[in-house]
């Protein structure tokens, strides 16, 4: 049975909807009111303030902090400066995705790690050998994701303005009131945003500190399905959604690599040893070649075939208001050649919007594939095109404090 | 002398700048000349006092057609869409009526009211709905030509008559009805609760001259409703940065597709030669030439005021003298301190997102109406308020607020003369202010800054013939092949080279788009283009 998450007391009230899901064993709001509308504006055009404490969050520390980290990452963090946050994923010996998260350096020696899923076991047996200790933060940090162009307003006045003018993907100590958190630019909206990391036992009072900060700037607090809205709309992937984690593969073809998954950016190869890296090699070299089986693509699917197909059954096209995980089969001239794994209604770009994985050879941007829908109970596809993600990035995501994209786009 | 351009269009309101970035798109040298400094007639957002922006005229965007959203790829453009969620009706004893998003609640606020309206609202949208499809293609299509003997034509005519014909019976009772009732009246067949009718019978008259008990109004019910029909798309929302900004996105897809565009370039006449349309002349004198002169401006000031009589059948002159445009509505425009409460549901809640309508019974909007029937703005008038900023802190400084209130009935016919509307505009915006304060105390002192627009303000500022909001009233003798002349329905006039693309022509008035898309298409297919 899941527990609470330290902003339960102020959370639980809150949620009209009495909708709740289980997200890593803790009790987890979908969406506070009856409809997700109002919580995706607040993302998209104001602020969303959203518990993401059931995070798995990992403190890394010691004289071989950074050597431990690239060691199991696909990334070289010894390169990562203080301050700054990277994301990337970690692999197996095979050189399949395992999970994806991020790596905040928090001090010279200190860094926090984030998971999907429960990595602690897997990590002490790695950290073998290396100078560094671990500790599982999961229950002891909580954390909240401010996001929206009107997050950095509501940052300012909740921690000042060391905090609400960092740079994307960079960290700082904070204050706010008497309080003393983490805060990082970083977020899974694809937009302007910050993740507050706080003890646990003072999360009730950074919500409220954060709601009060909010309160002129339309901030909203805002549950999952507003969030993975947006995520989609950002083009991220979901673990054990989008990709199935090497350690819970049932069978060989269930797992992915980071190419597979267009993490290849990601992958640091000339260096070191690290976990996975011949295999990784091994692989660079075939992709190279024009040897891939894969590719995670966006997928956009026609409007008017939607609205057509509706029309023959004489129904108004009608649309899901929240973002959808089933997977559903993708074609190519009737042939299958992947699957669609998540997907939804963009109500900023009035796109139906899906990630899929196809066949390499299927994934060019500007491909033409047909994605399973139903319509009346009857079995059809419509077409849709293979497209660049993310789908939607505003400027403001990566812009400056300051800079005149901050408001607009 | 210039190369002349493929075509120059009179106005930049966004019927003409969505003619303008289709012909674009289609390869043509367009040049487009607004008369004002800033784009987008009356779907225009400005910052009209410091910090504060305002959609001056049109605030609420519900019936773009998607079909122009993607096709001139707005949102990449810049277009945003905030639905809203919600339309609140506090009333004058306390009581208040919101409608949401959400049926159940919807139903249990009705249900206050009366359980029988509760139950039958549901099958109410339903009908609506169907009875939109039929609708529907008629103004995403150009209008219907009844006496045309094409066979083409004829066949397109009997798809739309099948589409009727295939109309379970009740169905089909239900539209005949539509057609010629009253929107009070038609609202009576469903529903008993004042309370409700009333918010719903005023989507039946905004920007006519008329009352929700004059026979017409219930088809004008269905003309709006289409925006939330088409709810794949939850359309019936509010443009982030205000209205504006969808014409902004208009514009900024005709700039990429190659097209020109003048601000302050206020057309003075058409220029018209052996029966042709060869250019434009501008106030200063300037003249522009190109091979098709597109009007988005009204049919009016079209014809009577840049084209002229001399050049006209006498029988369309007369038909644009009668063409009933007698506006009826004004704007106020407020920037708020703070947002005072409504005494009906205290605190700044979700029902303060969507739009407010004031109007508490169906006997309140008939007696409007009354007033303006001789003459008078009317002392107690239905208002349509939004609170942009409560979703878009964009458009107002933090804490601040922004609050549009379209008002109705504000005659342009005015007793003493539409000119004397100037001596009137205070009085007008206290009426406004001292009506809202009847529901939300405290509002006027809230009120930092305010603007107020009367139906003359519309026509001498924003160009629109008598101050009518949609280039001609919605009703069924101007809609259709008969928008804005018979035998003038489809874009073209009797001046070659002349057409027409804005609110004046079919499909309608509103920010709907068809209009301009429609006539850019028609001039693509005529193929003198
Ligand atoms: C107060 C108000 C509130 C409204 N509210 C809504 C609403 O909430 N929702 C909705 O859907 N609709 C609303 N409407 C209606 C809607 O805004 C209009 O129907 C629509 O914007 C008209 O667009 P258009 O392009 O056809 O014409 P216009 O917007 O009228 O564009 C005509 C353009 O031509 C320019 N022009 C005029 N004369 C000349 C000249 N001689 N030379 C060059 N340029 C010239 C004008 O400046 C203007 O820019 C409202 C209208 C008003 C006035």
């Amino acid at each position: 049975m899941p527990v609470e998450s330290p902003f339960h007391p102020r959370t639980a009230p809150l949620c009209e909807s009495y909708r709740w899901k289980e997200w890593a064993g803790r009790h987890a709001v979908c969406s506070f009111g009856t409809t997700v509308d109002p919580e995706y504006l607040a993302l998209r055009h104001a602020c969303g303030l959203i518990d993401v404490s059931p995070l798995f969050k990992y403190e890394v520390k010691g004289p071989d902090a950074a050597a431990l980290l690239s060691w199991i990452w696909t990334r070289d963090v010894t390169r990562l400066a203080v301050g700054a946050v990277a994301y990337g994923c970690w692999c197996d010996e095979d050189g399949k995705v395992i999970d994806d998260g991020t790596v905040a350096r928090l001090g010279p020696e200190r860094y926090r790690m984030t998971a999907a899923e429960p990595s602690l076991r897997w990590l002490s047996r790695q950290a073998r050998g290396f100078d560094a200790t671990l500790r599982d933060e999961s229950e002891s940090v909580a954390a909240l994701a401010l996001q929206g162009p009107t997050s950095r307003g509501v940052l300012r006045e909740l921690c000042g303005s060391e905090a609400a003018d960092l740079e994307f993907f960079r960290g700082t100590r904070a204050r706010a009131g008497g309080l003393e958190l983490d805060v990082t630019r970083t977020g899974y909206t694809g937009d302007l945003g910050f993740e507050l990391w706080v003890d646990a036992t003072d999360a009730v009072e950074l919500w409220d500190a954060a709601v009060a900060a909010g309160a002129d700037h339309g901030l909203a607090p805002v549950g999952l399905d507003a969030l993975d809205i947006t995520r989609l709309e950002a083009g991220f992937l979901l673990a054990g959604v989008d990709y199935i984690g090497a350690r819970d593969a049932i069978i060989p073809s269930q797992t992915s690599t980071p190419f597979e998954l267009g993490l290849g950016w990601a992958v640091h190869l000339e260096r070191g040893p690290f976990v996975g890296r011949d295999a990784l090699r091994r692989e660079a070299r075939g992709r190279s070649r024009g040897r891939s089986r894969q590719a995670l693509v966006g997928l956009v699917a026609d409007w008017e075939a939607i609205e057509e197909l509706h029309e023959r059954h004489s129904l108004p096209p009608s649309l899901p208001t929240r973002a959808w995980r089933e997977s559903v089969p993708v074609y190519a001239a009737g042939r299958q050649v992947g699957r669609a794994t998540s997907g939804t209604w963009s109500p900023t770009l009035k796109q139906n919007l899906a990630l899929a994985t196809v066949e390499a050879g299927r994934s060019a941007v500007g491909t033409r594939l047909e994605l399973e829908t139903t319509v009346a109970y009857e079995r059809h596809t419509v077409p849709a095109t293979v497209v660049e993600r993310p789908f939607f990035d505003p400027p403001r995501k990566k812009a400056s404090s300051g800079a005149a994209a901050e408001e607009g786009a | 002398m210039a190369r002349p351009y493929d075509a120059i269009i009179i106005g930049g309101g966004h019927n003409g700048l969505i003619c303008a970035a289709t012909l674009a798109r289609a390869g043509r040298r367009v040049l487009v000349l607004e008369r004002r400094h800033v784009l987008g007639g009356a779907a225009v957002s400005e910052e009209v006092f410091e910090g504060f922006t305002f959609s001056v005229c049109s605030y609420v965007v519900s019936l773009l057609r998607p079909w122009i959203i993607r096709d001139l790829d707005l949102a990449r453009h810049g277009l945003r869409i905030l639905p809203l969620d919600c339309s609140f009706s506090p009333l004058p004893d306390g009581r208040s009526l919101a409608r949401w998003g959400d049926p159940e609640r919807t139903r249990r606020e009705i249900a206050a009211f009366s359980p029988a309206d509760a139950e039958v609202y549901g099958e109410y949208g339903r009908t609506m709905m169907q009875m939109g499809r039929i609708v529907k293609p008629l103004i995403d299509a150009p209008a219907p030509r009844p006496t045309s003997l094409n066979p083409a034509r004829l066949v397109e005519i009997l798809g739309h008559a099948r589409r009727l014909q295939a109309l379970p019976r009740s169905l089909r009772t239900r539209f005949l009805q539509m057609m010629t009732m009253s929107a009070a009246d038609f609202l009576d067949l469903w529903f008993e609760s004042d309370v409700l009718k009333a918010p719903m019978s005023v989507s039946g008259i905004i920007g006519t001259y008329q009352g929700v008990r004059s026979p017409g109004t219930a088809y004008v019910l269905l003309h709006h409703y289409m925006g939330e029909i088409d709810g794949a798309f939850r359309a019936w929302g509010l443009a982030q940065g205000g209205t504006g900004a969808v014409s902004l996105a208009i514009a900024a897809a005709a700039r990429a597709a190659g097209c020109e565009i003048r601000t302050e370039a206020p057309v003075e006449r058409v220029l018209v030669r052996g029966g042709t349309a060869r250019g434009v002349v501008l106030a200063g004198g300037e003249e522009l030439y190109a091979r098709t002169v597109v009007s988005g401006v009204d049919p009016r000031l079209t014809f009577l005021g840049l084209v002229g009589a001399e050049h006209l059948p006498a029988e369309l002159c007369e038909r644009m003298r009668h063409f009933k445009l007698r506006g009826s509505s004004g704007k106020v425009n407020l920037a708020l301190d703070h947002l005072p409460e409504f005494t009906s549901r205290p605190g700044i809640g979700p029902h303060m997102h969507g739009d407010v309508a004031i109007a508490p019974s169906i006997e309140y909007l008939e007696r409007a109406f009354d007033d303006a029937k001789y003459g008078e703005p009317s002392r107690r008038p239905y208002i349509n308020v939004v609170i942009p900023s409560l979703s878009d802190p964009s458009v107002a400084p933090p804490g601040k607020h922004v609050m549009s209130c379209f008002v109705q009935y504000a005659p342009y016919h005015v007793n003493g003369g539409a000119e004397t509307w100037p001596e009137r505009r205070a009085a007008f915006g206290d009426t406004v202010l001292e009506t809202l304060e009847e529901y939300m105390p405290g509002l006027t002192s809230a009120v930092l800054h305010r603007q107020v627009l009367t139906p003359w303000d519309l026509e001498q500022e924003f160009g629109l013939s008598e101050g009518n909001i949609f280039h001609g009233e919605l009703s069924l003798d101007q809609l259709a092949f008969l928008r804005p002349a018979p035998g003038w329905a489809h874009y073209q006039t009797p001046v070659a080279g002349l057409w027409m693309c804005a609110s004046g022509t079919h499909p309608g008035g509103g920010l709907m788009g068809a209009p301009g898309a429609l006539a850019a298409r028609a001039m693509l297919a005529e193929g003198s283009l």
